[in-house]
């Protein structure tokens, strides 16, 4: 085995009463791909925020290169050779991609001469990896995958020879994806070690070399990639045996319950983020509305939901018309069977500063069955969020308990259990497992199908291919605020993924 | 000529009005630009200005007096840094509370030392910034147009407001052309990635809050050594915040912030000219309204005018490491 470039023993932090690591013990090879994976608050973030010396451990020993190093800052980080590429961008979004770059490796004091270097150095970089990319343009007018560029740019710049990534692929299209992987096998051939953290597993087994499984803090176990399986890995993640894709039956679909026609939506600025839709959305079926995010899903979502102002079109809802002037009355549509999961739960769905119990009414509060005269009926509601609590597993189980504090994919099922209790006619979900660990996937996607089953109408917009691919029954693709694209669920992923890029003549051809 | 002379007269009289509110206006844009609101440059000033008109009075030097302006001034941004960097706290609170210390404590301490009713001593000449005379403004006076705007406009003002003026190209190479500036204006946007390239964020935007005490220093000064001959209780009435206005009119950019500076200083310069003198068509106009129209055209102003104004966007934020 090749020389440990970095080596982690007996690693331990803890916030408060949480532990979010133990004794981790950890050995990197130089020259590989080591993957690490885990569900969400599983401590892969904080044990490479220790290696990056954004946190302080507790105890342990860090050594690099086989020497002991004591990380305190960033700075000492950086000057051992250790890059990161956080999973939110470290981008100054209306500095150019120099001024980004030399940001903290400046020279002296004044920039000229560091600006004059990193232009010259990029342009090596560039040579040497293929690493393109405009250093006058500015970051928040780059694409989310050349934004990454960037900083994986910024980490070479200042010498890494070890480079963090911490879910680099959650925003790129696969196509982007692809390309991210090859410049990380560069980077390999090129000498450099590189520790990828991710929940996706497919990813590990794809690029990595050997890859670590973390759950609750502790780390499970080390495998070489290409003696694991995905089953395993999801099995030592979770610690049971999970389904990655849940089986359900040939859809029924029955009669039109939503339809959506020629519907165009503009944003504040006056650009047009979702161009003539038409979709129809029947009984008892799922329809999957894939893309990559930004591309009129999140406008579509909310015009359906009477949130936002559709400029022409019409959208019915059993046959009756919806108020797209986006003064519609939320509650309304709620009473003819609407039911809403947002996208963004903390924002939209949820007041994370409410009690749990109080989330899972929230919108139906004005219920008769909550009500007692115009006070809440505290003991019903109550009951009612402790039935909701059994049936959807939400953990910690107290409904007293503040929102906040429940873990995202938690939060999610408050807010799920919340729509689906009140037995709508149709279901929108937006992202229904962004931020979710494994298990609680399972959990929801099964909660999804089984609605179907019940004859509702599901409609289900995810940034996630496999989420789409697994629960749809149609699948449609957004690219540019149109639909360019309706494929069966047996449709590939690269098929897919070409029309996610908008690369539409090439996918039919 | 006489037109043309009111007109120079009035010109001179904006530069003059618009030296204190330029001066805050950069003070505040350091802090905001390092994302720090400062609602305190009211109450900065005002510390300033009583410390340098008392320091000048007692110690006969007017450049001792300038020194404590700045070093008071400099002490109060360090307050509102310990509540807003190190504790976390809500930036405009702090900045108001500031605001209150300042106006309590400057007429307290003015009168418990000098008793003249929170007044301090008025000050002899040799303790105030006197006003310096170009090479050849004499000479020239008389000669018709170039004559008056050489001797009234350009001569004939005391250091501070070269100083002022002067600040506005250092300030904008300071931003756009050294380390510092680069990351001041990083950290205003996005403190994360500053502390992660291994820069310390606390530090950063103490040295901003430094920059702001020194400037409101020198602006506090200019009131009470310069425009006046000592301190008069709450003698900023209000400027710290029309530096404010004039900065979210400026868009957090230096040689905008002196043409925003300069016309709320001509508003005001031209509401005492046309005080009591009656305007052709309208006629009279009453006092109060000319003294209301600079802030009236601020409101007009930011509510419409300038198009959106885009703070930096980690104002008013305290930053929290993620986990």
């Amino acid at each position: 085995m090749a020389q440990a470039a970095i080596e982690l023993i007996g690693i331990n932090k803890s916030f408060g009463a949480v532990r979010a690591n133990r004794d981790i013990n950890l050995e990197i090879a130089r020259g590989t791909i080591h993957g690490i994976v885990g569900e969400n608050g599983a401590g892969k973030s904080t044990l490479m925020s220790i290696l990056y010396g954004f946190y302080q451990a507790d105890g342990g020993e860090i050594r690099v290169g086989g020497k002991p190093a004591s990380i305190k800052t960033p700075n000492d980080a950086i000057a051992l050779g250790i890059g990161m590429v956080h999973q939110h961008f470290m981008l100054v979004d209306n500095f150019s991609v120099l001024e980004n770059i030399i940001l903290g490796a400046e020279n002296d004091a004044l920039l000229k001469s560091s600006i004059a270097k990193a232009r010259s150095e990029l342009e090596r970089l560039e040579r040497e990896y293929g690493l393109e990319v405009d250093p006058d343009a500015i970051i928040e007018e780059l694409p989310v995958g050349l934004q990454q560029r960037v900083e994986i740019l910024k980490a070479l710049y200042r010498g890494a020879e070890i480079l963090i990534l911490d879910e680099p692929t959650g925003v790129l299209t696969p196509a982007e994806a692809d390309h991210l992987f090859r410049i990380l096998k560069q980077l390999k051939e090129q000498g450099k070690t590189v520790v990828l953290i991710t929940h996706k597993l497919r990813e590990i087994m794809a690029i990595t070399d050997t890859v670590s499984v973390m759950r609750q803090g502790t780390m499970v176990a080390t495998r070489e990639t290409k003696k694991t399986t995905v089953e395993e890995l999801a099995e030592l993640m979770v610690g049971r045996r999970v389904l990655l894709r849940v089986e359900k039956g040939e859809a029924e679909a029955g009669a039109v319950k939503l339809a959506v026609k020629n519907l165009t939506v503009r944003d504040s600025r006056g650009v047009t983020m979702v161009d003539d839709i038409s979709f129809d959305l029947r009984a008892g079926e799922i329809v999957g509305i894939a893309g990559v995010a930004g591309n009129g899903q999140s406008e579509l979502l909310e015009a359906i939901s009477g949130i936002r102002h559709a400029v022409s079109g019409s959208v019915m809802l059993d046959g009756k018309p919806i108020d797209l002037t986006g003064k519609a009355d939320p509650g309304e549509l709620r009473d003819r069977g609407l039911a809403h999961v947002p996208e963004d739960r903390h924002h939209v769905g949820l007041v994370l500063a409410f009690e749990e119990n109080e989330n899972s009414i929230l919108g139906y509060h004005d219920d008769p069955r909550y009500l007692i005269g115009p006070f809440l009926n505290v003991d019903a509601i109550m009951a009612d969020a402790k039935d909701k609590i059994e049936k959807y597993d939400i953990r910690p189980g107290n409904p007293r308990l503040k929102t906040a504090n429940f873990s995202g994919g938690n939060q999610q099922k408050i807010v799920l259990a919340r729509e689906m209790e009140q037995d709508p006619g149709v279901l929108i979900v937006g992202q229904p497992t962004r931020g979710v660990d494994v298990g609680a996937i399972e959990f929801i996607h099964k909660r999804l199908i089984a609605m179907r089953d019940q004859g509702k109408a599901v409609l289900v917009v995810s940034v996630e291919l496999d989420e789409i691919r697994s629960l749809s029954d149609r699948i449609l693709v957004m690219f540019a605020g149109r639909i360019v694209g309706e494929r069966g669920p047996e449709a590939t992923e690269g098929e897919l993924g070409l029309l996610m890029a908008g690369v539409e003549q090439e996918a039919a051809a | 000529m006489d037109v043309f002379n009111a007109i120079v007269q009035t010109l001179d009289s904006t530069i003059r009005l618009s030296v204190p509110l330029l001066l805050a206006c950069l003070a505040g844009l350091y802090s905001e630009r390092a994302g720090i609101f400062d609602i305190g440059l009211e109450g900065k000033m005002l510390v300033g200005a009583f410390a340098g008109a008392a320091a000048a009075s007692v110690f006969h030097s007017a450049l001792l007096g300038l020194g404590m302006a700045i070093l008071v001034s400099v002490a109060f941004a360090m307050v509102h840094g310990f509540a807003s960097i190190t504790h976390r706290g809500n930036q405009i609170v702090s900045g108001v509370a500031i605001n209150f210390v300042a106006a309590g404590s400057t007429i307290i301490l003015g009168q418990a030392w000098f008793q003249q009713g929170g007044r301090t001593p008025a000050l002899q000449p040799g303790e105030r910034f006197e006003a310096i005379t170009w090479p050849g403004a004499d000479a020239v006076r008389d000669v018709p147009i170039i004559g008056p705007i050489y001797a009234e406009l350009i001569s004939g003002h005391s250091l501070l407001v070269y100083l002022a003026f002067l600040m506005v190209p250092f300030t904008w190479w300071v931003l756009f052309r050294t380390r510092f500036g680069l990351r001041l204006r990083a950290v205003g946007e996005n403190p994360a990635a500053v502390d992660t390239a291994g820069i310390s964020v606390a530090w950063l935007r103490y040295r901003a809050l430094i920059c702001t005490g020194i400037l409101t220093g020198v602006a506090g000064a200019y009131l009470s050594m310069v425009q006046n001959g000592g301190f008069v209780k709450d003698m900023t009435a209000g400027k710290g915040y029309i530096a404010l206005a004039a900065l979210i009119f400026a868009k957090w950019k230096p040689v905008n912030a002196m043409f925003a500076c300069l016309l709320f200083g001509f508003l005001d310069a031209l509401s005492i000219r046309l005080q009591g003198s009656p305007l052709p068509i309208i006629g009279k106009v009453p006092v109060q309204f000319m003294q209301a129209l600079p802030y009236i055209l601020t409101v007009v102003l930011l509510a419409g005018f300038i198009g959106k104004a885009i703070p930096p966007r980690a104002g008013g934020v305290p930053y929290v490491k993620e986990r």
